[in-house]
């Protein structure tokens, strides 16, 4: 439950962070939300990373069957990813999600580390 | 103890937001760049975007609609002028802001800064600046800032820019700044300015005073004129032939001991220009009167060719005010419709490849270059200090001294090859203060002949061919600009620049600028060749094409009964004129005998060749290949032993000596002992055209279209190859549809002045400079097949029509 918790609190309130600052927000949302849920640090991980994952692989698909793939064919031609769609599309959740994860990861054992102190 | 996973995972993702949110050379930053809420993906537009809009900002002073039709061309209806301009100046910026941006960066000599340390960029961009475009831009800003209507124009417009630079986010930002990690910097007066010096250089920059120097030591004056023959036997003038010219108003003189001291000296300054315009930027236009046309209306045409680019040079607008009424092709930079029609007048531009720039030789005191000498005296020079930014690197100073012909370009500061004290300073119309925009403010305007007569006079550079229709009935055409009357020979060579007497004398009056006016025949056309026969007084040397202007009038002069229909035919046109005589001459002095199998296969193929460079012909490449090798042939030995950087002469020129005299002096190999003929010298140019041929053959590539490879850049040019697009079609710069492999047609425009007017026009490109966007390109394969588009001259009680697609609504 945590753990659902987690990613969708990620993904939702980085969507929202989104709209108005910038793309490194994504940092702070995967932080702050570990903090304040309990989890050990692998989960904590895990749900940092599946949240951005899935938000940025939801976002960008969407922009781009509205748009008909038109900029993300030619994106993916420079950036030497043989024109796929769905390629780029991946590679931009799972770095999304690289910064997401790590920045869980840092909250959720900066939490643990309160934890110890209190007992 | 969590200190640790912390202190990693910490360190980690603070390291990967700070690799991810920096640019790494040419990769852009990726978390930006790739993150769907700020990077390109925003850039993804959708398809079937709601394109209705209410913005308000304070400086209009009404209310504007825009009315933005299926194809993306806006229909600007506003209260008053100054706020349709300012709608202008936003539409340009919103759609090819990137391409504004750069075409002023290139103008005023500022590439490097933003596109980095090569010292590519950094000769560019003191070549931009030691040639005066600052300079003149800041002149023709005085020019029109010193005028009430136009500083009114291109203030709103600079403030209609500006709004839409002010609107900008992160995530909205132009897919261009993402990519190379730099932001808008506001725009200005002094812009737009730039935009038309930068328009300057591109058609009125080319001249080769420089190369026509080097060549003194071999080639006498009489010899190269020769080579570029003034008036050749087969010109079809702009002006019809049999028109009487005024006695000249101007009549320069030949300083006394030029013949030695100017045509005889040879030690002069080893420099060329390290950059040149493209000397094919040319156009065609004609116009015929009613009494040749179905409909009895005059039709106008006008494609002007230039390097075809994404974005396109060109956006199509409709401008509504209670004073003007236009419709046409805008330029992105600049406030007004450039080529068009009205509800009475119809205009278009080619390029009149005249000659304005002349080069001097200066001569400095010192080293410090503080003085030089003229008229017998030291005379103080100015400096101007200019300071090259360079991304990623230290600044680059320049200082560039101005005398009175014009700035200095080539010193001992930046050609090293100049002796100390020597110099080189240019003179170009391009310096003068004028106000070129006035004319397009006052030709959106004009109602008649008169009204048009009126506004082309503000037009000084570049020299422009303008044609001109009316519902009246009236077809005109002026070469205008305001071209140095020159004496004989004057500034074909770099000048001494001591002597005072070697200054331009004057220009040529205004009134005596070649122009025709409803000729018996029924048609007017310009198409880059020499505007009048050698009956004009003056010497007006330039950069003239001859071909398409006979093609168009051979044409022209057998059409009656003509619709736009045809006209659209015409401008796609692909019948080689120069094809024609030159198949003729490779048939008879081939030596079929002398040649192997595959040599006569080739042979054959240009037989049957039709004279069309159509798409698919192989006779075109074969023929282009062996005619090239044939010039190659003629040439080159001569070229190498004199050292001769001058352009080869010009075709037409070419076949006017093999037809008078085959034997004539080129036409010997000097490396050889024996005495070539031209038998020898045709038979040879397709004995080593056949290699080549064959492996084109073998790479499938015979076909016109895939021999030549025409391709539309991105302005990024190869750095962005996946926003650029391949196109199959045929033509050449010597035929009337004029496309090579990267220039050709940018717009095309057919205008029959009837009630109501019809008007077609398409360019190659799309109304969105937006790659992710599916207005990018969407004109190029009716473009590329000759298809048009009719154009909507909107009523604003058709606001429901169902082509309109979104309306933006302005308001303050």
């Amino acid at each position: 439950m945590r753990f659902l918790l987690a990613i969708l609190l990620t993904a939702v309130l980085s969507f929202l962070t989104g709209l108005f600052l910038p793309w490194w927000s994504i940092a702070v949302i995967a932080f702050l939300v570990a903090l304040l849920i309990p989890q050990n640090i692998g989960k904590a991980f895990l749900a940092g990373l599946l949240g951005i994952f899935i938000l940025w692989t939801a976002v960008a698909s969407w922009i781009d069957i509205k748009n008909k793939s038109i900029l993300s064919h030619k994106i993916s031609e420079l950036m030497k990813l043989g024109g796929s769609s769905v390629l780029l599309i991946f590679i931009t959740a799972f770095i999304g999600a690289l910064v997401g994860g790590f920045a869980a990861m840092a909250g959720s054992s900066l939490r643990q580390e309160r934890r110890v102190r209190k007992y | 103890m969590r200190v640790i996973p912390f202190i990693i995972s910490f360190v980690v993702t603070l390291a990967l937001v700070f690799a991810l949110n920096k640019k790494w050379g040419s990769i852009p930053a990726l978390g930006k760049f790739l993150s769907p809420q700020q990077g390109f993906w925003q850039n993804a537009e959708s398809a079937d975007a709601d394109r209705n809009l209410d913005v308000s900002f304070k400086n209009l002073k009404g209310k504007v609609s825009v009315y933005l039709d299926d194809r993306l061309v806006p229909h600007v209806f506003a209260d008053n002028d100054e706020d349709a301009y300012f709608v202008q100046g936003y539409l340009h910026a919103k759609y090819r802001l990137f391409q504004m941006e750069l075409q002023t960066y290139a103008a005023a000599g500022r590439i490097a800064e933003h596109l980095g340390n090569d010292p590519k960029f950094i000769n560019f961009d003191r070549e931009q600046r030691r040639s005066g475009m600052v300079f003149a831009a800041e002149k023709a800003l005085h020019a029109f800032e010193s005028n009430p209507e136009s500083k009114a124009v291109c203030d709103a417009y600079t403030a209609g820019v500006n709004a839409y630079i002010n609107s900008l986010s992160e995530s909205s930002m132009p897919l261009e700044y993402k990519l190379l990690g730099f932001k808008p910097e506001p725009w200005s007066n002094l812009k737009i300015a730039l935009f038309l010096k930068q328009m300057s250089k591109t058609l009125a920059g080319y001249d080769e005073d420089l190369e026509n120097t080097l060549s003194k030591p071999k080639l006498s004056f009489e010899d190269l004129m020769t080579l570029d023959k003034q008036v050749p036997d087969s010109l079809e003038p702009i002006v019809p032939k049999g028109t009487a010219f005024d006695a000249p108003g101007i009549t320069p003189i030949k300083p006394a001991g030029a013949d030695s001291i100017y045509f005889g000296k040879k030690d002069t300054a080893k420099v060329i220009e390290y950059s040149k315009p493209n000397p094919i930027n040319g156009s065609n236009n004609w116009v015929v009167s009613g009494k040749k046309t179905k409909s009895g209306a005059p039709i106008l045409c006008n494609d002007p060719h230039l390097e075809l680019n994404f974005p396109s040079i060109w956006y199509e607008m409709q401008i509504t005010t209670p004073n003007v009424n236009v419709y046409g092709a805008t330029f992105p930079g600049s406030p007004n419709v450039i080529i068009g029609f009205n509800d009475n007048i119809a205009w278009g531009v080619t390029n009149a490849q005249r000659d304005v720039r002349d080069y001097y030789e200066i001569q400095f005191k010192d080293e410090s270059r503080k003085e030089y000498l003229f008229g017998g005296q030291w005379k103080e020079t100015e400096f101007r200090i200019d300071t090259i930014k360079v991304k990623d690197a230290s600044d680059v100073y320049d200082s560039v001294a101005y005398t009175v012909f014009g700035p200095v370009v080539y010193d001992r500061t930046f050609a090293k090859q100049l002796s100390q004290n020597k110099a080189i300073a240019l003179r170009w119309t391009a310096h003068d203060e004028s106000n070129e925009g006035f004319t397009f403010y006052k030709l959106n305007r004009a109602k008649n002949y008169d009204d048009y007569l009126e506004a082309i006079k503000f037009f000084d550079c570049p020299g422009q061919n303008f044609v001109f229709a009316s519902k009246t009935g009236d077809i005109a055409i002026w070469q205008q600009g305001k071209f140095p009357a020159r004496w004989y020979g004057q500034g074909m060579y770099l000048m001494p620049g001591v002597d005072s007497s070697y200054m331009w004398q004057g220009f040529i009056p205004q009134n005596e600028n070649p122009h025709a006016i409803n000729p018996d025949r029924g048609f007017l056309e310009s198409a880059n060749q020499r505007p009048v026969d050698s009956t004009y007084a003056y010497f007006i040397p330039g950069n003239y094409i001859t071909p398409r202007g006979i093609s168009i009038t051979e044409h022209l002069s057998a059409m009656e009964q003509i619709t736009p229909q045809d006209m659209m035919k015409l401008q796609n046109d692909y019948y080689s004129v120069v094809g024609k005589d030159v198949k003729e001459i490779l048939l008879k002095y081939v030596r079929e005998n002398d040649l192997d199998a595959e040599a006569k296969k080739y042979l054959n193929m240009v037989r049957n060749w039709d004279l069309y460079t159509s798409p698919n012909s192989t006779g075109t490449t074969v023929y282009q290949t062996w005619f090239d090798s044939l010039k190659v042939g003629i040439f080159r030995d001569e070229w190498k032993r004199d050292s001769l950087m001058i352009p080869y002469p010009a075709e037409e020129t070419l076949l006017e000596w093999i037809n008078k005299d085959s034997a004539f002096k080129y036409v010997d190999d000097v490396t050889t002992s024996q005495k070539e003929t031209l038998y020898d010298d045709v038979t040879k140019a397709l004995q080593k055209a056949t290699p080549e041929l064959k492996k084109e053959e073998a790479a499938g590539a015979l076909e016109w279209t895939k021999h030549k490879d025409p391709i539309i850049y991105h302005l990024l040019k190869t750095a962005v190859m996946p926003f650029a697009r391949k196109v199959s079609v045929g033509g050449w710069g010597n035929v009337i549809n004029a496309v090579t492999d990267t220039h050709g047609p940018s717009w095309r425009m057919i205008v029959q002045l009837s009630n109501p007017t019809e008007a077609y026009g398409v360019y190659p490109g799309g109304q969105d400079g937006n790659p992710g966007s599916k207005f990018y390109d969407d004109f190029v394969d009716a473009w590329a097949n000759g298809k048009y588009y009719p154009l909507w001259m909107m009523k604003q009680n058709e606001a429901k029509d169902k082509r309109i697609i979104g309306t933006i609504t302005f308001t303050n």
